[in-house]
């Protein structure tokens, strides 16, 4: 229980003691995620005629993430995306696999000792609002964890949410304000302060962005990088939207019914994506810029998603695959390191 | 909770949220409450005269030994069956006339207001707090000790609920105590009902997890974030519950099962004025207006605030 | 070409019980035939109110149209041969429902609300043919199943008879899409139809109303918040903000030349495909006005970089920058000649 020595006690009111430099991209593995799986029982049909099964929302997830770095997550609705953070930090159990996260096994920990844990790995919710108690101020929300975690006095608590509102551009005397009052955009700067009160070393952001204006979006996005050069956070930045995890992410996993596709660098998923699934979604997402989109070919899927219920055999992408040939109905394929630090799943990468 | 708890349901419209308006001073504490309340009011007509009916019940209930003209026990058969005022035979000294035996009709109807009150305030005391505790529970437990306790719940609620209360009543006799008992204890099941669905709403709604995810313990969870914004919804149905219970109480006031016949109870006074309901009509009619009063304000009132509850209608409208 | 819809100075407000919501003031552009004309903004910016106020979608009360003209050139018209044109603002109940899903189409976001649940897709489509076009109901159904094939509906047949809830979201927006076109229409106005959507199903939606619109000669309004897909399908773009059109260009003006800080600040917010190295994204400070009282100056001049006094004393009128080319500015960025 490293952690919990580290929690409690009083921690410094002039908070974030950062080392700034040597932080960001290390080698060093913050998380390693080794056959994560996590599957949702259900029942179907009427009380006599009952069938069960199980929903494979993630089925077999390895990877890692190194201290500093931002690993993106995207794919389509229902691809398990979401489920992934969630049972990293353990708000869903995963069903098998293990999770590391700095050291400590997640996976065996008791209750009260992931309880103890949870201010270091923190998430960011994508609805800002209803992730924030309508009932407690602002001030009330951001020194929870405080309040849960340390024996920190009221006006050490109060000094902190102020340094903490500051910190994510929010105007510090607002911390007797109650979350309606605040816009979307604000919001989310207040999930973020909450998150950040007791120096988190990891931070899950489960589409954080989503429901923000265009023009609040790229304040947040921001917000998260400087935020990232400032602590030395570690981000699983989870998203639908490609443009943006392309922008904020240093890898990028791409995940299609509770598998990852492809999992390499952004600079290269965006300039040589393998995957024909990958290379689909590159195809289809709009670019702001008119000459470019009149000159781009797109790949058009079938647009039938197969039901995560019921997944198809072999590779879960032939049904809508360009290029599935037999042994893509039949076999399913490995995840392959192709090139350092470029995985794939794939029967046909070679060919292609 | 400091101050600004009785402040947080106020909307501040459109201009909070576009953050303009953010550098105003917020308004706080109990005058501000006031004025938002008063607001709210006069938005709502049907409220409004719910709240008045209400308050005019409860005021003569506690002011009924200082504003009832007569001793509502005191017999005085030579003005027995004295009509009301506005009758050729009636007296001011009477307006509501006098029963069978001579007592004033509205003393006994302010008298009555303590029973119906007292038996509808702690029957929902026992009801909510005990539904409230079970119900979180159940909610927040989930799974088997769930399905239990629900089971239970809905056994309860299948039974022919004024069937069961007159049998209940029956066997434990008739006292004030007893009634706020059985009331108590039989509308326990509605307050589970409301609680579970609430807290199975809040434990999906998004600051539950996040309270978990920064490692809230239980017993946080339950205090600071379930049991808080359960508030509104209990009230609500707290106020429609009230409401029957008053009614039922009347009922068995009728059936001779509620409080002794003595006590000035408007089921009472609805049973000892059916004989004469044709000759002397208003022995009956006054205490029943008087139920339909207290029933119908204190439902418009339920209406109200379940409006005004609604954690839906403080959010910023867009 | 010829215009097919010309709206002008359109001005609608809610009067609610906060004050009154200024959602529109004075939107003018115009559509021209077989032209698609994308409307971009943020929440709030009233690019959804616009169409709604056009197609009297809005429920009143609250919001009340106080002012404009929407003119509908209407050249296919069959009963009489006049080409006046209707004021949209001016038709009755009876008269804009001839109109609405007749010769103007709507495709909502959400389809699957906006489709009854309880009825058979086949049915919901015929019931638009039967009313409109005088159908009787086997018509209504031949047609109905044409119609499905006919925006990419496998096995339409079959399909005529499942429920909304059987349907895939993608294959549910182009039922939504069959039902707009079912009477020929000559406008389709759709309302960030593929918001809901993932990326690939988007893009197929939006071959597919580009598909529909050259082979039906029809005009489209692309409501959107997303500049990438108006990037791609629209020929000209309509900015707005806070309840007025800042900026109308053709798209390569647009995004080549924006003629308004707040166009320009909105292209420098998105992140760039396939860059190399990061870096920051331009954001926009502050956040849009209170539509409750709006200011008698430039809506923008809080977050505008470049708010000069004169912009923080009167509301900026539109002006041309270059032909087609309008923005409502009193400084001309385009032309770098601020």
């Amino acid at each position: 229980m490293v952690q919990n020595a580290e929690v409690s006690g009083n921690i410094n009111s002039n908070g974030i003691e950062h080392k700034k430099t040597e932080l960001s991209r290390s080698n060093h593995n913050l998380v390693t995620v080794k056959n994560l799986k996590k599957y949702f029982p259900f029942t179907k049909g009427s009380l006599f005629n009952r069938k069960k099964g199980q929903i494979k929302a993630v089925d077999d997830l390895s990877f890692n993430i190194r201290k500093g770095e931002t690993l993106g997550v995207v794919g389509e609705s229902g691809c398990g995306k979401s489920t992934t953070g969630r049972a990293i930090l353990h708000l869903e159990k995963p069903t098998a696999g293990e999770i590391v996260i700095d050291g400590v096994d997640v996976t065996r920990l008791t209750r009260e000792e992931l309880r103890c844990m949870r201010p270091q790995i923190q998430m960011i919710f994508q609805d800002s609002y209803a992730s924030l108690n309508p009932r407690h101020a602002i001030g009330h929300i951001i020194s929870e964890p405080m309040m849960i975690h340390t024996d920190m006095k009221q006006s050490a608590m109060k000094e902190r949410v102020m340094e903490l509102l500051e910190l994510v551009g929010l105007n510090p005397n607002h911390y007797g304000r109650f979350p309606h009052e605040f816009s979307g955009g604000q919001r989310q700067r207040i999930n973020i302060a909450r998150a950040l009160s007791l120096n988190p070393k990891f931070v899950v952001c489960d589409e954080p962005i989503s429901a923000l204006d265009v023009s609040i979006q790229a304040q947040v996005i921001n917000l998260f990088q400087d935020l990232q050069k400032e602590l030395g956070l570690t981000y699983l930045f989870i998203a639908h939207d490609l443009s943006m995890v392309q922008h904020i992410s240093d890898r990028v996993a791409v995940m299609y019914l509770g598998k990852i596709m492809e999992l390499t660098t952004r600079e290269r998923l965006f300039n040589t994506p393998l995957h024909p699934y990958t290379q689909a979604l590159m195809s289809a997402i709009p670019i702001p810029d008119p000459v470019k989109e009149r000159q781009r070919q797109r790949i058009l899927l079938n647009e039938e998603v197969p039901s995560p219920a019921n997944p198809p055999n072999g590779c879960v992408f032939n049904t809508r695959c360009p290029v599935a040939e037999e042994i893509c109905t039949r076999s399913a394929p490995e995840y392959r390191e192709i090139e350092t630090g470029h995985f794939v799943v794939c029967h046909k990468v070679d060919a292609l | 909770m400091d101050n600004n708890s009785t402040g947080q349901q106020i909307p501040t419209g459109v201009a909070a949220s576009t953050g303009l308006a953010i550098d105003q001073k917020q308004e706080t504490g109990l005058w501000h409450f006031i004025k938002y309340t008063a607001h709210l009011l006069a938005r709502d007509k049907a409220g409004t005269i719910g709240l008045i009916m209400f308050v005019i019940v409860v005021l003569s209930a506690i002011l009924a030994p200082w504003i009832s003209p007569h001793d509502p026990l005191k017999q005085n058969l030579r003005h027995a069956k004295k009509p009301p005022a506005w009758y050729e035979k009636g007296t001011m000294e009477y307006p509501l006339g006098t029963d069978n035996l001579g007592r004033d009709i509205l003393s006994r109807i302010i008298y009555g207001s303590r029973v119906s009150l007292t038996v509808g305030f702690f029957g929902v005391l026992i009801a909510s707090s005990l539904g409230i505790v079970i119900g979180l529970f159940s909610g927040y437990k989930g799974g088997k000790t769930d399905n239990i306790i629900m089971g239970g719940v809905n056994m309860i609620l299948a039974l022919p609920y004024l069937v069961f209360v007159v049998f209940i009543a029956a066997i434990l006799g008739s006292s004030l105590l007893n009634v706020i008992l059985i009331f108590g204890f039989t509308d326990i099941p509605i307050f589970v009902r409301i609680t579970r669905g609430e807290v199975i709403k809040m434990r999906a709604s998004g600051f539950v997890e996040s309270a978990v995810s920064i490692g809230a313990t239980g017993n946080r969870i339950i205090f600071s974030h379930l049991l808080p914004n359960l508030i509104g919804p209990i009230v609500t149905i707290a106020t429609f519950e009230m409401s029957a219970m008053i009614f039922y109480e009347a009922g068995l006031g009728f059936l001779g099962l509620s409080v002794p016949p003595s006590v000035p109870s408007w089921g009472n006074m609805l049973a000892a004025g059916r004989k004469y309901l044709v000759i002397y009509p208003w022995i009956a009619t006054f205490p029943g207006l008087a139920i339909v009063f207290t029933g119908l304000g204190m439902n418009l009132l339920g209406d109200w605030l379940r409006d005004v509850l609604d954690p839906r209608m403080r959010r910023v409208k867009k | 070409m010829a215009k097919i819809l010309e709206v002008n100075d359109l001005i609608t407000r809610f009067y609610t019980f906060d004050g009154v919501v200024h959602a529109l003031s004075g939107v003018s552009f115009d559509l021209d035939e077989g032209e698609t004309l994308g409307i971009v903004g943020e929440s709030g910016s009233g690019k959804s109110v616009t169409m709604m106020s056009l197609l009297h979608l809005l429920p009143t009360p609250p919001a009340r149209i106080e002012g404009g003209k929407a003119l509908f050139y209407s050249n296919r018209n069959e009963q009489n041969n006049n080409t006046d044109p209707v004021d949209l603002l001016q038709l009755d109940k009876s008269g804009i429902r001839k109109i609405r899903g007749g010769k103007i189409g709507f495709i909502f976001q959400d389809a699957l609300s906006a489709l009854n649940p309880v009825m058979t897709i086949g049915r919901q489509i015929s019931e638009t043919l039967i009313e409109h076009l005088g159908m009787t109901v086997d018509e209504a159904k031949k047609r109905s199943i044409e119609l499905l094939e006919y925006v990419g509906i496998p096995e339409a047949e079959k399909r005529f008879s499942a429920y909304p809830h059987q349907f895939s979201g993608g294959m549910r927006q182009r039922t939504m899409i069959a039902v707009a076109i079912a009477c020929n229409p000559e406008i389709i106005i759709a309302d960030e139809p593929t918001t809901a959507l993932d990326v690939t199903v988007q893009a197929q939606i939006i071959e597919l109303v580009q598909r529909l619109k050259k082979e039906m000669k029809m005009s489209v309004i692309w409501i959107t918040h997303d500049l990438g897909v108006v990037a791609g399908m629209a020929d000209r773009v309509l900015v707005m903000y806070a309840g007025s059109a800042v900026e109308i260009a053709p798209v390569d003006d647009l995004f080549y030349n924006p003629g308004h800080p707040y166009t320009i600040k909105l292209l420098g917010a998105l992140p760039k495909i396939g860059e190399e190295g990061q870096h920051r994204l331009e954001s926009i400070d502050g956040t849009p006005p209170d539509l409750l009282s709006p200011p008698a100056h430039c809506q923008f001049a809080w977050r505008c970089p470049h708010a000069a006094e004169k912009c923080w004393q009167a509301v900026p009128a539109a002006r041309e920058i270059s032909p087609g080319h309008h923005a409502a500015c009193f400084f001309d960025f385009a032309a770098r000649r601020p």
